[in-house]
Formats: C-alpha cells, structure tokens, sequence
C-alpha cells in the first residue's frame, strides 16, 4: 500500500503487531500452566502452532495465494497458540493436528481466510475435539513436575487406555459438576475430592492470564469491553445461583478462577473477526456469553462451556453489528434507527 | 426416449432433490449415519415417489386446485403407511432404527415438491418415471452420505447390514480402520457438514465440464472480497 489512509496516521497498527502482542500476552499464562502441569502444555502449543502454520500453508498453495504476507501475519500461529493452550496436557499429536486442521482449514479458509471468518477458529477446533474425542479432552492430568511421566508416550499417542485413565484426574469445574444431586457442596469440599493442589494451581494459572489480559488492555491490543462485560454478567449470575442455594451451587469465585473464564474473556472472546465491533455490541456480547457459559456450566452436560459460548455469540455478531451502529457525531438520536434501516 | 433421457439426468444430476433442489434435508441429515441406515430410507423414499407420482397422475383431472395439496399429501400418506407396514413385517430390526423417520418420509418435500411440480401435470408414464428418477436421486445421495460418514466416523463401511438383508448378510462389514471413532461425523453437525463437501463437489464438478464444453471464452476472474484486510496481490 503506497498511501496512507487517513485512519492510518494514527496507530492503528497492521494485524501483524496486533497478533503478536497477543502471542506475546499468553506467556505467562502458558509459563503458568507449565509450571503446574508440566512440559506437556509446552509441547501441546508447539505442535498446534507448527500444525496451524503447515496448514494454513497448505490452503494458500490450493487457493493459489501468496504465502509470505498470510504467514506472517501471524494470525494462523495464534490460532494453533491458543488451541493448543486449551488442551489437556500432552494430548496425542493427531488430536492436536485434527483441532488444527478444523480450525485452520474449515473455520478459517473455508470461510475466506483472516478477516471473514464468522466464527472464532481455535474455539471451533476445540469444540470439535470436545464433542469428537470426550474421553481425551477431559483427562487433565493434577498438577505434577515439570516433567511428567510417559510424556513421550502420551504425546505420541502410543500409550494405552488404561495407563492414561491413571494418569489422569478431573478438573474442579469437572469434579464439581459429577458430585451428584444428592452431594451438598459442603460436603463435597469436605471430601476433598481434589487431589492436592489442584485449586490453587488453577488459580494461579488463571490469575496469570489475567495478567497477560491487563497487559492487552494496557497496550490498546484489545478493548475492556468484552472481557469486563463478560466476566461481571458471570460474578452476576453466579452469585444469583449461588445465594439462592448455596448448598447447590459452586460459588462465583470458584467459576472466574476454574475452567475456561479469564483465558476464554481475554483472550478468546476478544478475537477482532468474529467479535462484535460496536462498543454496545461489544458489551452485549461479553455479557451474553457470561450468561451462556454459566447457564451451560450449571443445566448443561459439558464440564466447561467457554467454547460453546463464544461460538453462539458469534452467531450473534451479524445482528449485533446491525442493531448497535454508533450513532454518528452530531445526529439527533431519533433518526437513528430509521437512517441504519434504510442504510442496511 | 429424448424425453426419458432428459428426466433421467435432471434426477439423478442436473435437478438432483438432494444436491441441487435441498429438499427432504432433514432425513438426508438424520438418517445418513451408515450405509444400512441409509440403504432402508432410500429405499422406503423410492417406493413412496414412484407409487404417489403415478397415483397423483392418474388422478390429477378429478383433485381441484383449491384442495391438491392436502389431496397428494393424503396419497404420499397412503404409500408411506404402505412402506412403513411393509418394512416392519420384512425388516424388522431395522424399522426400530430407523423408528420415527419413516413416518416422517410424509413430509419429505421433495415428494410433495415433484408431486406438485411434475406428476400432477404430466401423463402417467413419464410421472413414474420422474418420480423413479427424483428418488435413485435422493437415494444415491443418501447411501453415498451414510457411506462417507460411516467410514469417516466409525472405520467401517457395510456395519450391520444383516438388519436390511437378513443373515445372508452377516459377514458384509468391511473394517478400515480398527479401533477408530471419530464422534463429530456420527453426530448431525457432520451430515451438515459432508452434506456442504458433497453440493461443493457437485458444483465444482458442474463448473469443470461446463469449461471443458466450451474452452475459447474465458470469463476474467474477478476479486469478489467484500471486507479486505492486509495487501492482496
């Protein structure tokens, strides 16, 4: 591009600057899991960021595109970053590879490359590994040394069923919800069904992408709006649950620090293409993926629900974007929804 | 015969009920899950095309316009109930799989759709012969979905195959792949999704003879990106 827009002389910073902030702001979070759970969440992101550039690679040549400037713009390595620090740890690498591929593949190029996706890709590679593969995708393994045992073998998948069922453990928000109707909550804490540790490394881990949130707000990578919105409609909500039975419900403490929530409110909710762009939208969608998420988490059948969330509130974005036009500058209020009518 | 040709190619390709027309998507999708699975409902579909096109035909002067469609939705009723008797005494074990789909062939829109559009315009034979050739149409589709999902989904291709043909058919299950699930394409959103690859198939395809028919003129490609971000070249 020889000319510089007007909207360009300001810093609006080229995609590539963006996605590598971003890349840059998972590293505590992934430094924190690693330190919990072991090498195997460090070998996990290689593998998805290796995968998601192999294949975005492999789309470009049959679509008869030029490869340096999609490559480079990091956006595919991203996608693989962020699949990949969403799965269990030291998952199999044709699981890894399968994720990658509907993310890169299907929900990405498919749909037109960067910039047209409808939907958030690495969410639906996870959510295609979730509803394919369940057994592999909730075998979180309690936090354990740096380097666990049989890494090789779970990563190269040639390991057997039942070696793996004894390696693994439930998450919090996993355990919690298999407590069974009968279990109160307190009793259930009492049993410490939990193996040591586990709740506070989960919210080490969490409290670690919140830092690497703070550090994309700070740097104006992403806006407040989602994150904030989607994470007060959940301490909201939670709360609700939680004060009409609090022998029922997990409290809204343990919903923000287990599972998905500040991973999923930093750094997947906010994915510029397949987020509302309006500041209304965008606070509409945060807040509506709060609610999805803890209304899935609560009556639903899966553990975590961060996926599922985002991915219906994408479904939402074209009306959103529609509906929540900001009015322009020095428009009286009442023409605008007949002028954006008529515009659309 | 010109004419048996034309219907010929329009439903098994050109105007295929499946591929092109989108219509009776809701058993394509549900029901596509395996070859034995699929083989049943096409078959069961078929019966109820031909019979209905046929008596929807024969009938067309004597039904008034203002009451057709409640008319040839009462005959395709008639030959689904027939279908539906017909495969509990005769395979049995498969009329429990596929249970509530086979009555529900009732609503399948393509057989209203080619009872209203074709057979109740047209003479008796070539209203068969639509009607045969719109159900080897959706069928086809149908068993190539299940095929693909079968084998996508679970490694296998002919599983179970005995519940259509009896014990003859025992043995017929071909294993691909041991110990392979692959849950998303036994679940719906993988019908939706094979269903998508196979109409881009058929286009692509369509596209690839339509230039081969005609070489010299060679529309120039133009760029159809509506949102562009970064430098395209």
């Amino acid at each position: 591009m020889s000319m510089m827009r007007a909207s360009q002389l300001g810093a609006a910073p080229p995609t590539a600057h963006l996605m590598r902030w971003v890349i840059v702001a998972t590293l505590p979070g992934i430094g924190a899991m690693t330190f919990y759970f072991g090498l195997g969440i460090v070998s996990n992101v290689l593998l998805a960021a290796l995968f998601a550039l192999a294949a975005e690679a492999l789309v470009l040549k049959f679509r008869r595109r030029p490869l340096p400037p999609a490559l480079m713009d990091s956006s595919a390595l991203l996608t693989g970053v962020l699949l990949g620090a969403s799965l269990p740890p030291a998952s199999p690498w044709w699981l890894i590879g399968t994720g990658v591929i509907a993310a890169v593949v299907v929900a990405k190029q498919l749909y037109g490359g960067l910039g047209h996706n409808p939907f958030n890709p690495a969410m639906v590679g996870y959510a295609l590994l979730l509803v394919s593969f369940p057994t592999y995708m909730t075998l979180w393994s309690p936090p354990q040394p740096l380097i666990p045992e049989n890494l090789w073998g779970k990563i190269s998948g040639t390991l057997p069923g039942s070696a793996l069922d004894a390696l693994s453990g439930a998450t919090p928000l996993d355990a919690f919800k298999h407590k069974g109707e009968a279990v109160l909550a307190s009793e259930f804490w009492a049993d410490r069904p939990l193996p040591e540790g586990t709740l506070n490394a989960w919210r080490n881990v969490a409290l670690a992408w919140l830092a690497g949130g703070l550090l994309l707000i700070g740097k104006r990578i992403i806006s407040w709006h989602i994150p904030v919105s989607m994470l007060v409609s959940m301490t909201v909500l939670a709360t609700l649950f939680y004060a009409s039975a609090p022998s029922h419900y997990a409290s809204p403490f343990f919903h923000l620090v287990t599972g998905a929530t500040l991973f999923g409110a930093f750094f997947i909710a906010t994915d510029p293409v397949s987020a509302a762009t309006s500041r209304r939208g965008k606070l509409i969608f945060g807040a509506g993926i709060g609610v999805l998420v803890m209304v899935i988490r609560t009556f639903g059948g899966y553990p975590d629900a961060v996926a599922f969330a985002v991915l219906l509130m994408n479904l939402c974005v074209p009306l959103l974007d529609i509906y929540t036009v900001p009015r322009p500058t020095g428009q009286p209020k009442s023409q605008q929804r007949t002028g954006q009518g008529e515009s659309r | 015969m010109s004419q048996w040709r034309e219907l010929t190619r329009n439903g098994l390709w050109s105007n295929n009920p499946a591929l092109v027309q989108l219509l009776g998507l809701c058993p394509l999708l549900a029901v596509s899950g395996s070859v034995v699975n699929a083989l049943g409902l096409a078959i069961a579909t078929l019966l109820v095309m031909v019979g209905s096109s046929t008596t929807i035909s024969l009938i067309r002067h004597q039904v008034p316009s203002a009451v057709r469609l409640p008319a040839f939705v009462m005959v395709i009723a008639a030959f689904v109930t027939c279908a539906e008797l017909l495969m509990a005494a005769f395979a049995y074990s498969l009329y429990q799989v596929l249970g509530i789909f086979i009555p529900l062939i009732v609503t399948n829109c393509a057989i209203l759709g080619r009872a209203d559009a074709f057979a109740s315009r047209q003479p008796v034979l070539p209203a068969a012969i639509d009607g045969f050739m719109m159900g080897v149409g959706f069928g086809a589709v149908l068993v190539l979905l299940g095929a693909i999902r079968e084998l996508l989904g679970k490694g296998t291709l002919f599983s179970d195959m005995a519940l259509l043909f009896g014990p003859v058919a025992a043995n017929w299950q071909l294993t691909l792949v041991n110990d392979y699930q692959f849950l998303f394409f036994v679940l719906p959103p993988g019908a939706f999704f094979v269903a998508g690859l196979l109409i881009a198939l058929k286009n692509v395809l369509d596209q690839h003879l339509a230039a081969r028919a005609q070489p010299a003129t060679v529309a120039p490609r133009t760029e159809r990106r509506v949102r562009v971000t970064g430098t395209i070249k």
